[in-house]
């Protein structure tokens, strides 16, 4: 993701952001502009900092316990195990007894170091956190060290420490943290504090690094927004209009008044609001308002007739709109070469929105009281989220209080440059007033009908080859919506999540004549980052096109690419191939009934190579044994990179398999599980993970592991015979499209 | 209205209309909030809770239709029990919306078939979503907690070194 969510830069924290002083003091300062009296207990930061001196990311109990806070959210990823790991490490934490618990909302202390403002994305919990984690952890031991040295009268060298016990071996003293915590708060934090050598690791990289929150999730008793109860809670729902754009131009609230346990029903920008006793009455409230809506400006068109429109631009048409231009994204030699020649491959490939359909529905709890508000709900930009509630109750954004619970999934959604359902709760809690909380429930249908979908996506690809079977000539056009057009730092220049993953290809590197554009027409769909962005589609671009020329040229896929990513300098490309491929077995035959196929991609900083077998069953593609290499840096937590792996994996396959959403005359025609197909127990792949070797500083593995997984299918297809696969997902007649 | 449940083996007094599906009563009444809303129309499974030991998706069950049943939710399986067991030690859960469901419906599997093969375990929990993608690790702890023995290709060790 560029701009917003570019790149993370590690830079090194000043002693400041490192250790927090001035945060922690910040954060004090968010309970100013909030009522305390309306808001009472649930102001959960008036709670005091006892031990502040380890700055934002550490707290240290009485009894020794290390607490790791994390600026991150959890909603599966598992970046609190592996954010936790590494101040521990620095630390010499004891693993086994240390806690994870969330960060509240604060720009200063908690910014995401890629992004700038708080947030979690882009797949840089880990990444841009490292260092920062790295020098907290180290910077709290020296302070403990030195804790032990001035009260038993030793030198700081001669100290070690272990599991949380501070020890001096030739005086046999020693203590637990807990026993020094005090001393050692009163220590002058180190300006540079002193960090491992990595190669004395004793936690990164290992099977102890394992999830604090299995046990929660696995009781019932991990707490989610759905499960928030307050005192005086209401509950709502909103009836939203049918089209993208459309706006309530009447309604009647009688019907819905009559339902036991509706309190109250008005008009907010986005629909009409029931608020209720309890979420069934706000269901069944929601249900009988009657709406009449605004068209006129809704967006009416249907997927059918957007794509079609993005075909015939691609095809050369003029756009409508005089401001809409062709972008070059690469171009190398003479373009008029890209055209001619005899192609090896001129093929279109169509990729339809696509819903997150996170397990959670969107959900969000806010209490405003005058210009003060709190958010409660799984906040994946929480400083955005501040901004935007703060624009719609009229306070300072430091003001607002988000306390971020997990969430049961988001895959992007949650990531809203709007903060388009938290925007919807916090203007019905600003109706409701007086501090009562309001829990805004969206339906599984209220969800997956709302937009913010992965764009719908078409590339035109014409490839030619030199004498030796190798792309001599490269044309693109890649016609998609924007995603950052909604940016609050504005449309960008260039907008690369459009592009990324083509951009930046080793095929084009290889490739001497390139001619790649993209052009981003709008439509009145809201888009959204969808677990990993811009490579859902470039991936199985990139990927599936390579099957296709080396089949023409008669090379083994394998065999092919290794050649692309010498000519290209992929190093990294080749590490995993080379070792998915060995893992695999490529160079034996597969498992009677099974084709492989292969795909690698880079994205996110990391580098992943998929092996899937694949059989077709009653048409439908089936995968079983996926072998996943990956190239992450530095692996922290080793079996959740395999978690990840796994999940985006199956992520990835669900949406090849089945995904899409439809639009009909602009209405989404997909509202639930019934017409939203996703991937079951028994269609879910066996996958193996393999982590590259690397002392390089972690990248990316939430989204690393999705986008190869498509393009290894369509390749294990061609491999069985099966024509090129030229649109997504594979399997076409299901459900709603089965009984049109 | 009032209707009386047998709830975690407790005889409960809920006031809610004789068509609220017992989700909501659990969750907004019972304040039981492990169980899970996902769906709506027993689709998903985060909703699974155990009728007479039947598994049943509680959004789509008023509670008319369960005067008489012995419901059992994920509250009542205390956290040891094997299956527990096993998916904590597998590292099941990532998000964990769906994880109540899953456990219910494989509650539900090993009371009946102690030792499922893939297929029972196939056709036991495909009602039950995830969208994490767990399903393998689900398997694994399932087997693990039936006594037999599964692959882990998918562990850290073998992930690690290489
Ligand atoms: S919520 Fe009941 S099956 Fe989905
Ligand atoms: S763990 Fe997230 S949906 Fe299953």
């Amino acid at each position: 993701m560029n701009s917003f969510f570019k790149t993370p830069v590690l830079p090194v924290p000043t002693r400041r952001q490192a250790l927090g002083i001035g945060a922690t003091l910040a954060g004090g300062a968010l309970l100013i502009g909030c009522s305390p009296n309306a808001l009472g207990k649930m102001m959960s930061l008036g709670a005091k900092h006892d031990f502040d001196a380890f700055g934002p990311f550490i707290k240290v109990a009485a009894d020794g316990t290390v607490t790791v806070v994390s600026k991150h959210i959890e909603f599966g990823q598992g970046n609190h195990a592996g954010l936790a790991a590494i101040a521990a490490e620095e630390m010499d934490a004891d693993w086994d007894k240390l806690k994870v618990e969330q960060a509240p909302a604060n720009a200063g202390a908690y910014a995401n170091l890629g992004m700038g403002v708080q947030g979690t994305g882009g797949s840089s919990a880990i990444s841009n956190s490292w260092m920062q984690l790295r020098n907290a952890g180290a910077a709290a031991r020296a302070m403990f060290v030195q804790a032990a040295a001035t009260t038993w009268g030793v030198p700081a060298k001669d100290i070690s420490v272990k599991d949380g016990v501070v020890s001096h071996v030739a005086s046999g003293k020693q203590a637990h943290f807990g026993e020094l915590v005090a001393a050692a708060a009163k220590v002058a934090p180190p300006q540079k504090p002193a960090l491992k050598d990595p190669k004395s690791f004793t936690l990164i990289g290992t099977d102890r690094v394992r999830r604090k929150d299995s046990a929660a999730k696995s009781t019932g008793t991990a707490r989610f927004t759905q499960d928030v109860h307050l005192p005086h809670m209401l509950t709502a729902m909103v009836a939203h209009p049918p089209r993208f754009g459309a706006t309530v131009a009447s309604f009647d609230a009688s019907a819905a008044r009559k339902v036991p346990g509706v309190v109250d029903v008005f008009q907010i920008a986005t629909g009409v609001a029931v608020v209720a006793d309890n979420t069934w009455a706000a269901r069944k409230g929601r249900d009988a308002v009657v709406v009449k809506w605004d068209e006129t400006k809704a967006e009416k068109r249907g997927s059918d007739q957007l794509r079609a429109e993005f075909t015939a631009l691609a095809a050369g048409k003029a756009p409508a709109d005089a401001k809409l231009a062709w972008k070059p994204f690469d171009s190398k030699g003479d373009a008029s070469m890209a055209a001619g020649g005899t192609a090896a491959v001129e093929t279109t490939y169509d990729f339809p929105y696509l819903a997150h359909a996170s397990m959670e529905p969107l959900d969000c709890v806010a209490i405003v009281d005058g210009h003060s508000a709190k958010l409660i709900h799984g906040s994946q930009i929480p400083t955005v989220d501040q901004l935007n509630t703060a624009k719609i109750v009229g306070a300072l954004p430091g003001a607002i209080e988000v306390e971020t619970l997990f969430a049961g999934g988001s895959f992007g959604r949650r990531a809203n440059f709007q903060s388009d359902y938290a925007a919807e709760c916090v203007h019905i809690a600003k109706h409701v007033g007086k501090g009562r909380p309001v829990k805004l429930v969206w339906t599984r249908e209220d969800d997956m009908a709302a937009g913010y979908y992965r764009p719908l996506v078409h590339h035109a690809v014409r490839v030619t080859l030199d004498k030796d079977g190798f792309p001599a000539a490269w044309r693109q056009r890649v016609v998609t919506q924007s995603i950052m057009k909604g940016s609050p730092t504005g449309m960008p220049k260039f907008d690369d999540t459009a592009v990324e993953g083509a951009k930046g290809s080793p095929y084009l590197k290889a490739t001497p004549i390139v001619d790649a554009q993209v052009i981003l027409p709008d439509a009145g769909v809201p888009v959204l980052w969808w677990r990993s962005v811009g490579a859902t589609h470039t991936a199985f671009v990139m990927e599936h096109t390579i099957d296709q020329l080396a089949k023409k040229a008669g090379k083994d896929p394998v065999a092919y690419r290794r050649v692309l990513y010498a000519k290209a300098g992929a190093d990294r490309r080749l590490a995993v191939l080379n070792l998915a491929a060995d893992k695999a077995g490529w160079d034996k035959p597969a498992p009677a009934g099974w084709t492989r196929g292969v795909a690698v991609h880079e994205s996110f900083g990391s580098v992943v190579a998929h092996v899937a077998e694949v059989k077709l069953v009653n048409g439908e593609p089936r995968v079983g044994r996926v072998v996943v290499a990956i190239d992450c840096g530095t692996a922290i937590a080793p079996d959740q990179v395999a978690a990840q792996m796994e999940g985006g994996t199956c992520y990835g396959l669900s949406a090849a398999l089945f995904g899409k959403i439809t639009l009909k005359d602009g209405q989404v025609q997909e509202r639930n599980f019934d017409g939203y197909r996703v991937l079951r127990h028994n269609e879910a792949p066996t996958v193996e993970t393999y982590i590259l070797p690397s002392s390089k500083p972690p990248s990316g593995v939430g989204e690393p592991g999705v986008p190869g997984i498509a393009p290894a299918v369509a390749n294990a297809l061609l491999a069985m015979g099966q024509p090129p696969t030229t649109s997504l997902p594979f399997v076409k007649t299901w459900g709603l499209a089965a009984l049109s | 209205m009032t209707t009386t449940l047998n709830i975690n083996g407790k005889a409960v007094s809920v006031q809610a209309a004789a068509d609220t599906p017992l989700l909501w009563v659990l969750r907004d009444e019972l304040l039981l909030t492990g169980t899970k809303y996902g769906c709506g129309i027993a689709q998903c499974g985060a909703c699974t809770v155990l009728a007479d030991g039947q598994p049943i998706r509680s959004c789509s069950t008023p509670i008319a239709a369960l005067a008489s049943a012995k419901i059992t939710t994920i509250e009542s399986l205390g956290g040891s029990s094997p299956l527990q067991v096993a998916w904590v030690a597998n590292d099941v859960p990532q998000c964990g919306y769906c994880q109540s469901g899953q456990l219910m419906s494989a509650t539900a599997l090993l009371a009946q078939t102690p030792k499922p093969t893939d297929e029972q375990i196939d056709a036991a929990m495909s009602g039950n979503i995830c969208r994490c993608g767990t399903y393998q690790r689900i398997k694994a702890a399932i087997k693990e907690a039936s006594g037999q023995t599964h692959p882990k290709p998918d562990m850290a060790k073998s992930a690690a070194k290489v």
